[in-house]
């Protein structure tokens, strides 16, 4: 076999080495990129605010309340297989003005005998609602951990903005909980 | 002459409109369905399909007619032209015309599908691992609905029932001439929710909801059957959907029928019953929502789901025994059975596993120890 | 290593090493090319009997077999094996046996790195295949392994998939480069890029493919891992994940991964028809522009697969348009090929059946691709028969039948004998009328209802999956003429020319048949 450096006539006039390092430092940048798809993924779906996916705590403003129309909130929730905690809105729907800031309480309690950290993760219905949802107070920020047998209310501190499209008449806001114990911060 | 000819014509173009609906009855072909949604898509399909089968024909005839005389055998010669600039600018401008031509009925129908607003009713879908459960959002009114098919049938010791791995214990009801929005999340892995004759399908993502619609016309009441379409785990295949559409009217009566049920259910549950009729109807639970995974003969699968028979818990723990049922094990495949089950349903489930397959511990679990437990 | 002077015509001293170590440290394309293409074949017989045991359980409604446990575990390994172990090691294997030959190069620019490439394959396969006898059973997630089924819910056999994909995967990334530096640097003076048969175009197109997506399919896997055993949340909403990411991360790989697996089979075809045709390709620059436009959409559809998973609105349009343009350069290609075909003067041997069955049935199953495509229609064929039929349609006669075109058209190359025509054309009809019994009826059960990956069904579907199951077994034994042909051939046969073929060009046919051991010490000029 010739070595490829003294292969007489080369047509391209490349040192074959350089080719080869060349694509290997970009399957690496490929591996890195498949990584860095995943913050990329997240910082796309919040500036587009689609996916349903809601925003982090914002600072509570005055704005403009639009009394012209009112939106129907409705407050679902789910536990997680291996989630044994109650976990309920304590109302079902709200009537409100985009806007206005309401206050929501949800109730979890812990039946197990077992100390344990839930974290509630949102979702919104429909997708374009999402990021027209402004929360100041949510217990779905962070971990929630109720002692063995503990229960509580957890507020929803939130509004609909005013720019919510006018076609938007319901507004359904989920919450899954799942146990957080292998992430407890 | 030309008239014989169109009459041909007219057959031939008749038999291609209709037989699409007869291909249908024969398997052949997607259903119709029931809605306009499910219309528009079918009237979709069938308009592809079409283009395809003409641009096929085009395509094959030039094929086949070239195998047929273009061959060495029948003395052909080749000729040596290789190349067009015309042809290939043709050929590429024609079928981005056609394409286009696709994209806009398809662009009108997706955004038609993806209009979830003014909805009458709201029903949240749950997937769990391998059942459904639905919730009327602002109803008081929610169940589980488990596959019925049972185990004897499938694994060929009795015959085949006609809707065989196609019914249900309860079937999600839902009104004609109304707008239904599906909420649809998942319990555990990804699961998806399809019923072909309303063309809803979506997937069933843990932590996520989902949207979708329909709207069923007045007329239209039956039963449509539907399935699981997203492999999650070894029942994927054993936990279809029946979808009950009825009268406005009908409706009410059955939300007021459900919610007379569970305060039924809760006050029965405070009553006498005997261990036979715990027994009977433990064994009907079992079947339902158990033997899945604990198998038949309570026999479990290897290390996978536990056995029941002769296991110590089903001998000796009976407060460990409820307490698995109703709060499920985290970390495991067994759930928490106690917003499935009504607490009689569980008594005489728990009665049932303690006491078959030679187990026989003579214990009775009654629905006041079940309501006691949740305490 | 000592380098051959332009006097010389071989390495001097002697021929290839005797005995297994010959095959163990081998640095020659040809036997490195023998070698995965007998590992393919042996995948593929082995995904093959996977996919008769499903068959055979979807014979009828009912389980009578197998449990659905065991069933999962087939139709995940069937699906791994038949892509990863078949098709596109068989792709690696002639491309090596023939890039070399086709650019008048002595071998591939990188042979000591050629041999790693193919031995982590037999390890990778061993150890994916070793999981089917563990008490915790082989991977049972589907091929495509979306999270959390893959990860909080999977068998422990998860870890050995995971390895078993890394080790997979430096195999194709090394391989591709080395065709990619190969083609840049080893071809013969006078051969320029727009001189290369179409085979080795396919091939660089394919490989920078491989060297962008591969990585990331590694990513993916290694999140998964990490998941798994070291406590991270990529995919588990728990701990602020989203499963929804595995999707888009896996299919960004698994969408040109297709492509990977269809455009060396272009290249197959394109060889073979002029070939049989008499006649040169037609439209040659259009079909390396279509070929190049095929591969850079392939980046930007990858989320047609995921249709139901609830995308907005504006996303689900986007892909829609971007998977419908891509028929636009597949079609081209298709009108070439037919225009090769046009006013040729053609004979039908075995190569040239099969690789117009190609051109037929693959078109097929681009058109139910693109009825895929349509996102609203897709949601009634999403996840149904409808889409198993599609994708076996263009990857059994679709790139297995390119690459079996291609072994026929190449044979008498390597073994210096002529195939019996016979025997080939028997192998041909019976795995034509095979693989339509089997994938045919498969449109029908999918638009019917019928979903993927289960393993009873309801009583309306039986009668088609019957049939679909008598065709498995007709086309699943068929490859055993396959298999008998290849080694008759080997052993002996009529003596094939140089030339071979009467209307064949290229370098490949300049050199003596069976092809010397080392060949183009000297590169040849090219006009």
């Amino acid at each position: 076999m010739n070595s490829n450096s003294t292969q007489p006539d080369n047509q391209s006039g490349h040192k074959p080495n350089n080719t080869a390092l060349k694509l290997v430092i970009a399957a690496v940048a490929m591996f890195g990129f498949g990584f860095a798809l995943v913050p990329l993924y997240d910082i796309f779906c919040e500036i587009t605010g689609i996916n349903g996916k809601t925003a982090g705590p914002v600072e509570r403003v005055e704005q403009w309340v639009d009394t012209s129309r009112t939106i129907t909130v409705q407050f679902i929730t789910t536990n997680n297989a291996g989630m044994p905690w109650e976990f309920e809105a304590l109302q079902e729907e709200v009537e409100m003005h985009p806007g206005a800031w309401t206050q929501v309480n949800f109730w979890a309690l812990n039946p197990t005998e077992n100390d344990m950290v839930g974290q509630a993760v949102p979702s919104v219905s429909p997708s374009e609602a999402a990021e027209h949802v402004q929360k100041t107070e949510c217990f779905c920020f962070d971990q929630q951990t109720l002692k063995a047998g503990e229960g509580r209310e957890m507020p929803l501190i939130f509004s609909l903005s005013p720019d919510i499209p006018s076609h938007v008449k319901k507004v359904t806001m989920s919450y899954t909980l799942f146990d957080a114990g292998a992430f407890a911060k | 002459m030309y008239f014989r000819t169109w009459q041909r014509l007219s057959s031939v173009v008749l038999g291609l409109v209709l037989a699409p609906a007869a291909m249908a009855d024969w398997g052949l072909n997607m259903p119709q369905g029931i809605t306009e949604v499910s219309q528009s898509i079918f009237e979709l399909h069938m308009l592809i399909f079409w283009i395809c089968v003409w641009i096929g024909v085009v395509v094959f005839g030039v094929m086949f007619y070239s195998i047929f005389k273009h061959r060495k055998s029948k003395g052909a010669v080749a000729s040596k032209f290789h190349e067009s600039l015309g042809l290939e600018i043709l050929w590429t401008a024609v079928p981005t015309v056609i394409l286009i031509a696709m994209a806009v009925p398809a662009t009108s129908v997706l955004i038609e599908m993806y209009d979830t607003k003014n909805s009458d009713v709201d029903i949240k879908i749950t997937g769990h691992q391998w059942k459904w459960q639905y919730d009327y959002l602002g109803e008081d009114v929610g169940f589980f609905s488990n596959m019925t098919t049972t185990e004897d049938e499938i694994y060929n010791r009795t015959e085949k029932g006609e809707n065989y791995l196609e019914e249900v214990d309860y079937n999600v009801v839902v009104p004609t001439g109304q707008k239904v929005r599906f909420l649809i999340t998942s319990n555990d892995v990804i699961h998806s929710w399809w019923v072909p004759e309303i063309a809803v399908k979506k997937d069933a993502i843990p932590g996520y909801i989902n949207e979708s619609w329909t709207i069923i016309p007045e007329g239209q009441e039956g039963i449509y059957r539907g399935k699981c379409t997203e492999l999650c785990g070894v029942n994927h295949g054993f936990m279809p959907i029946v979808l009950e559409a009825v009268t406005s009217d009908e409706y009410q009566v059955w939300l007021e029928e459900q919610r007379a049920g569970k305060i039924a259910e809760a006050q029965a549950a405070l009553g006498e019953f005997s261990y036979d009729e715990l027994m009977v109807k433990g064994a009907d639970v079992y079947a339902r929502s158990c033997a899945a995974c604990h198998g038949n003969e309570g026999q479990g699968l290897g290390s996978v789901f536990p056995a029941l028979a002769g296991s110590s818990m089903a001998l000796n723990d009976m407060a460990g025994h409820i307490d698995i049922v109703l709060n499920g094990k985290p970390g495991t495949a067994m759930q928490s059975f106690s917003a499935q089950l009504s607490d009689v349903d569980i008594a005489a489930v728990i009665t049932f596993e303690r006491n078959a397959w030679g187990n026989d511990t003579g214990e009775t679990v009654t629905p006041k120890m079940i309501i006691d437990a949740k305490k | 290593m000592t380098t051959a002077t332009a006097n010389h015509d071989d390495h001097g001293h002697h021929g290839p090493a005797k005995g297994i170590m010959r095959w163990v440290l081998t640095t020659n394309h040809k036997d490195i090319g023998t070698m995965y293409l007998w590992f393919s074949f042996a995948m593929l017989l082995t995904g093959g009997v996977m996919a008769l045991i499903v068959r055979a359980e979807l014979f009828q409604p009912g389980m009578q077999l197998i449990r659905p446990e065991f069933y999962n575990q087939m139709t995940t390994m069937h699906g791994l094996i038949m892509v990863f172990g078949a098709i596109m090691p068989a792709f690696v294997g002639l491309a090596n046996w023939m890039v070399p030959l086709m650019i008048g190069a002595p071998d591939m620019a990188l042979p000591r790195m050629n041999n790693w490439s193919f031995w982590i394959l037999p390890f990778a396969f061993g150890m994916l295949l070793f999981t089917l006898f563990t008490e915790a059973g082989a991977p049972n997630f589907g091929w495509t392994f979306y999270a959390p089924l893959s990860t909080t819910y999977a068998p422990s056999s998860v870890t050995y998939f995971i390895f078993g994909v890394h080790m997979m995967g430096i195999s194709s990334i090394m391989g591709a480069i080395n065709i990619i530096v190969t083609i840049l640097n080893l071809r013969a003076p006078g051969m320029t890029l727009m001189k290369m048969p179409l085979f080795v175009w396919t091939w660089f197109i394919t490989a920078y493919l491989l060297v962008a997506v591969m990585p990331v399919l590694a990513g993916v896997v290694t999140m998964m891992l990490m998941d798994i055993h070291y406590g991270t949340a990529f995919f588990d909403a728990a701990g602020g994940g989203d499963p929804v990411l595995f999707q888009h991360v896996f299919w960004f790989f698994g969408h040109p991964e297709v492509y990977i697996m269809i455009l060396p089979a272009f290249g197959i075809v394109s060889q073979i028809i002029p070939t049989f045709a008499r006649k040169p390709l037609f439209g040659y620059a259009s079909m390396v522009y279509a070929t190049s436009s095929i591969a850079f959409l392939s980046f930007i559809v990858w989320a047609h697969h995921m249709f139901t998973v609830g995308l907005p609105l504006q996303t689900e349009l986007f892909f829609m348009y971007a998977t419908m343009l891509i028929a636009i350069p597949t079609g081209v290609k298709v009108f070439n090929w037919v225009s090769t075909m046009f006013r040729g003067s053609m004979t039908f041997e075995t190569p040239m059946l099969f690789a117009l069955a190609f051109v037929v049935l693959f078109t097929i199953g681009g058109f139910s691709g693109l009825m895929l495509a349509i996102a609203p229609a897709d949601f009634q064929y999403h996840d149904t028969y409808f889409v198993v039929a599609h994708f076996h349609y263009v990857l059994v006669p679709g790139a297995l039948f390119g690459i079996i075109a291609g072994v026929y058209y190449w044979l008498p190359k390597w073994t210096g004998h002529y195939y019996n025509e016979n025997l080939g054309k028997f192998h041909f009809w019976m795995s034509f009328i095979g693989v339509n019994i089997t994938f045919f009826p498969m449109h029908f059960i999918g638009l019917a209802g019928m979903p993927r990956r289960i393993p009873d069904y309801a009583l309306q579907f039986a009668d088609f999956n019957a049939i679909a199951t008598v065709g498995a077994f007709i086309f699943g034994f068929s490859q055993l003429i396959f298999l008998f042909l290849l080694i008759k051939t080997i052993r002996g046969g009529e003596k094939a020319t140089d030339q071979v073929w009467e209307g064949a060009e290229g370098l490949e046919w300049t050199i003596p048949s069976p092809a010397p051991y080392h060949t183009f010490a000297e590169p040849p000029h090219v006009k």
